[in-house]
């Protein structure tokens, strides 16, 4: 099971969990079961967002593979200056 | 051929990488040959001009242009109303380049004219009537956050809550980092400091005023040139706005007057293509520096709390941080990066941050050279300073005890690669001026930042022409030297010369989409793509070598610019050089060309300590800087030079954020110092020479180890100012910018 | 519109143009002549970008109507080279990376160059105080004084017999 932390202002839309568990092979499945469970990320995903997998961070790429062990942090989408 | 990181070695001799070579537009622009935004010109152009307003916060109730389109020379007028139906992501950008219902501040756009002149299109906009109902209006981060304040979107409810509030406010959103209970770590704690800091907001400060030519055909056709970090950027947002199918609009990206974030969206480009269109006749508009700072993207202005709890031998126990950032009138300040990288450079078992991303009438906020960070890391790094103090410990080896390091868990989440900051802050205890003796009213600051660093979607070509030299095209703007270092990496790849290859920017047409020069991404990104695109042509090189030969693919290496035989199996063929292989290209096959579109990972994290001295007048309250030295990470120096011009330009923006620099408003809600002589930027005189230390940790994920180095150096500066100034005049400063009258008032003199 | 017409010296070339009352000769360089290499960053004379000299002395042209070049001698930066040969101060700027976007380029070799024709062998100080009237956003200076006063130093070596020609092109 891959786990999953959201922070920012995501962080309500998880309803109370700190961390989920999901069965996932890459980000885009991640997000996709983030809007499927959670209708407040929906929104904010479409927005977009940055994910973290094992400490690599990922601008806006979804198609990056996971490992079952993966830890995978859903950011606010950067910008830099 | 692409690179895979941890299979490539990153231990290797280099040939052109790391050397100071000349870049390759360095006559132009000394010879002032260079064509910058505002220096094209087109037949048949207009002059564009921009009506802005005069309030901070009014209702438009009417704009009547009918006078200004009948001066002599007028060819268009335009309002909001020449803005048709958009894409919800780019509404706030079109609101912001023309006011629709409200102007929401001193400079917004209200109106545009294009005329055969400047001064006729100067006298048509005295003659455009708007009329505004003046409303009240917030400047201020705290005053905008009163439930007290005049609302300024009412459709505005904050995000980020549990529960949405059912009332709107100026509160756009609402944000939480951190992990491990931060209460229980404070209460553990020996000493627990807690401060509240405010920074006012200061602009990105770019020499060149944006400035553009658009030339729109009746054939739907576009052309726009532009001064941009990011020409697809500007492609992709104008083309939403004006309805525009994106691949009809091409973008050509102008040598660009600096940036520093500032460039990274669209101000007056979508107003220049509207005009065009309305007159059919190409429309060059330059903002004027008054036009820059009324309505071009500064900071923040912010206001931010941090408690730190620290025990007697220097272990930090917990850091809390609330960062309330305006970005303006619409949503999408900085904070939440501020709020990732507040206590980025600490390892940290508890931590909390949380942000506020505030709306206020003020100029939309622009990005400006790691956003966010320095304000939230001065707030930090001035508590750590003064828990220092307090607990009579050194400010380096304390921050040597918790900085952040490989594999340690970092503030905003997940797990840090290989980083330096260590390495930064055991070369700054090595340094001379950590030692140096310090006079009456003198201090010395110490303070480390932190700046992520991206990737992005990246595009590159690499041609080579019949006699083996290489054209390199690329898709990000260069802004300090990036033609130069993107080109040698691809000579260092190739083993050729790196005056063989010429470095260029390519217009929209001739790449796929690129992102904006931002986030230190081009040398990492852009270098990146370069390498690969070079190894895809080696590839090819190499097919034709075993054609020629006639022997197969796999028993050709490619070494020292030339295609060799891989072993004596092979058979013995002499060497065929690129351009020995490029000279017969026509007839082994075609052009040889490689290529890369990535979408590029592995940026690694930046991190860098500076060390300041400084010396305060206790009659008049002046600061002077009398040492500065930068130590910072950059992976691989690709060209050391342009390495330490960036560690030297980060400080020195930094050093005129924490003295200068500042938005100041009046009661009336105007911008009082719209120009150079108020809104004052540090000259030389103001300065010693800066110390650039370069310190190399390889970042894993590129194959030169090479990790962005833009940013970082204006991360540190405010904080590390502020120590020394704090310990020059013996009271802790917490507010910026540090003018004379704010040390005078701090020292109790007036 | 009225327009005046001035006879003028740019770079040692005689120039003609006809200009408005208030036209600055910042834009009669950039607009009516095509020397953009002059560059506006600020229209007040705060920045020094579109600094050149005339008759010898260091100006904002920015600040100076087009109509007050009647009879001068202008030098702006596409004068600056020799032919083929740049000036030593745009072979040191290339040699000491003192610049990075370079849009202030300009108006700092001109600047420069202005005071390496007052004083051949300035200190650091006087260097940065002379240069004070130049912003860069870019490098932070240091280089660029550094690249003066390495200039300066080599201007001064008699081996360098070569000197450059600028004030001579001025009087032609």
């Amino acid at each position: 099971m891959v786990k999953v932390q959201v922070w920012g202002s995501l962080k309500p839309a998880l309803e109370g969990a700190d961390e989920i568990e999901l069965e996932a092979a890459s980000i885009r499945e991640v997000l996709d079961q983030l809007s499927e469970n959670y209708p407040a990320m929906k929104q904010a995903i479409m927005r977009g967002v940055s994910v973290s997998v094992d400490g690599r961070m990922y601008a806006n790429a979804v198609m990056v593979p996971l490992q079952p062990d993966s830890e995978v942090f859903v950011l606010p989408k950067l910008v830099g200056g | 051929m692409n690179f895979q990181p941890g299979k490539d070695t990153l231990k290797r001799e280099f040939k052109t990488v790391g050397k100071r070579t000349p870049r390759p537009d360095g006559l132009d622009k000394v010879t002032g040959r260079a064509r910058f935004g505002a220096d094209m010109t087109a037949p048949g152009m207009l002059w564009g001009l921009i009506l802005r307003s005069p309030h901070a916060h009014a209702r438009i109730k009417k704009i009547d242009t009918s006078k200004a389109e009948a001066v002599n020379g007028v060819h268009a007028v335009i309002t909001s109303a020449d803005f048709g139906p958009c894409p919800d992501d780019v509404l706030d950008i079109r609101e912001n380049v023309m006011a629709r219902d409200k102007a929401l501040y001193d400079g917004h756009a209200v109106a545009a004219v294009a005329a055969t002149s400047r001064a006729a299109a100067k006298q048509a906009l005295k003659l455009i009537k708007v009329d505004y109902e003046v409303l009240p209006h917030v400047t201020d981060v705290d005053e905008a956050m009163k439930p007290s304040a005049p609302i300024i979107n009412k459709k505005l409810f904050t995000q980020g809550l549990d529960k949405t509030p059912t009332k709107p406010s100026n509160v756009a959103e609402r944000f939480e980092f951190g992990h491990g209970d931060v209460d229980a770590g404070l209460k553990q704690a020996d000493l627990v400091i807690e401060r509240t800091f405010k920074t006012e907001a200061t602009h990105q400060g770019y020499i060149e005023p944006h400035a553009c030519l658009a030339s729109m055909g009746t054939d739907g056709m576009g052309d726009l040139w532009c001064c941009t970090q990011g020409h697809f950027m500007v492609r992709q947002v104008c083309s939403a706005l004006l309805g525009m199918d994106a691949s009809a609009l091409r973008v050509t990206a102008s040598e660009i007057g600096g940036g520093f974030g500032g460039k990274t969206t669209v101000f007056i480009e979508p107003v220049a293509l509207a005009l065009s269109l309305k007159s059919n006749r190409p429309v060059k508009v330059v903002m004027s520096r008054s036009e820059v700072l009324r309505a071009s993207g500064p900071t923040s202005s912010t206001s931010i709390d941090v408690k730190i709890g620290m025990n007697k031998d220097g272990t930090m126990t917990a850091g809390d941080a609330t960062l309330r950032y305006q970005g303006g009138a619409f949503p999408g300040s900085a904070v939440p990066y501020g709020a990732m990288a507040a206590f980025a450079c600490y390892d940290l078992k508890a931590v909390r941050a949380v942000g506020y991303d505030v709306i206020a009438n003020r100029p939309k906020q622009a990005a400006y050279r790691a956003p966010g960070a320095p304000m939230a890391a001065y707030a930090v790094e001035s508590v750590v300073d003064e828990l220092c103090k307090e607990l009579n410990l050194d400010p380096l080896d304390v921050r040597l005890k918790n900085a952040s390091s490989d594999g340690s868990r970092a503030s905003y989440g997940p797990n840090f690669d290989v980083i330096g900051l260590r390495a930064t802050l055991e070369a700054a205890k090595a340094h001379p001026h950590y030692k140096a003796k310090l006079g009456p009213n003198q201090g010395r600051g110490v303070a480390c930042g932190f700046w992520f660093n991206f990737g992005g979607e990246t595009s590159v070509s690499l041609n080579v022409s019949a006699d083996g030299t290489i054209g390199l095209s690329v898709g990000t703007p260069d802004i300090g030297g990036s033609r130069a270092s993107i080109g040698n990496m691809a000579a260092e790849e190739l083993g050729v010369p790196h005056d063989k290859i010429r470095c260029i920017i390519a217009d929209t047409a001739s790449l796929g989409y690129n992102d904006v020069t931002d986030g230190s991404r081009v040398t990492f990104a852009s270098g990146l793509a370069a390498i690969n695109a070079a190894r895809d042509a080696i590839g090819k090189l190499c097919e034709r070598a075993a054609g020629i030969w006639g022997i197969p693919v796999d028993a050709v290496t490619w070494e020292d610019g030339a295609a060799r035989p891989s072993s004596p199996n092979a058979g013995k063929h002499e060497p065929l050089t690129l351009a020995d292989i490029a000279a017969q290209a026509g007839a082994t096959g075609g052009p040889i060309s490689g290529h890369c579109e990535i979408n590029a990972e592995g940026a690694g994290v930046s991190f860098a300590t500076h060390l300041v001295d400084t010396e305060v007048d206790p009659e008049t309250g002046y600061v002077k800087i009398l040492r500065y030295t930068v130590f910072q990470d950059a992976g691989k120096a690709v060209h050391p030079a342009y390495v330490e011009g960036q560690y030297q330009g980060g400080a020195v923006q930094g050093i005129g954020w924490a003295l200068n620099e500042e938005y100041i408003y009046g009661k009336d809600g105007r911008l009082q110092n719209a120009g150079f002589l108020d809104y004052r930027i540090p000259v030389a005189s103001d300065l010693p020479m800066i110390d650039a230390v370069i310190v190399e940790v390889p970042n894993p994920g590129h194959p030169y180890g090479v990790r962005g180095v833009g940013e970082t150096s204006i991360v540190p500066p405010l904080a590390a100012i502020s120590n020394s100034v704090s310990g020059a005049a013996g009271v802790r400063m917490t507010q910026l910018p540090m003018s004379p009258p704010k040390v005078l008032e701090a020292l109790g003199r007036i | 519109m009225f327009q005046i017409q001035v006879s003028t010296s740019i770079n040692g070339d005689d120039t003609e143009f006809s200009c408005e009352a208030d036209e600055t000769l910042l834009d009669v360089l950039r607009d009516r002549l095509g020397m953009t290499g002059s560059k506006e960053g600020c229209g007040t004379g705060d920045c020094g970008a579109c600094s050149v000299i005339v008759d010898g002395r260091l100006v904002c042209s920015c600040l100076m109507l087009g109509a007050e070049a009647q009879d001068r001698e202008i030098e702006t930066i596409e004068g600056m080279a020799d032919g083929t040969e740049l000036h030593p101060l745009q072979q040191k700027f290339l040699d000491h990376a003192a610049l990075q976007c370079g849009v202030c380029t300009p108006g700092f070799l001109i600047a420069a160059k202005s005071l390496l024709e007052r004083n051949d062998d300035p200190t650091e100080e006087e260097v940065r105080y002379w240069l004070a009237g130049n912003l860069c956003r870019c490098t932070g200076y240091d280089k660029i004084v550094r690249a003066v006063l390495d200039t300066a130093k080599d201007m001064r070596k008699p081996a360098k017999t070569k000197k450059p020609t600028a004030k001579k092109r001025v009087k032609a």
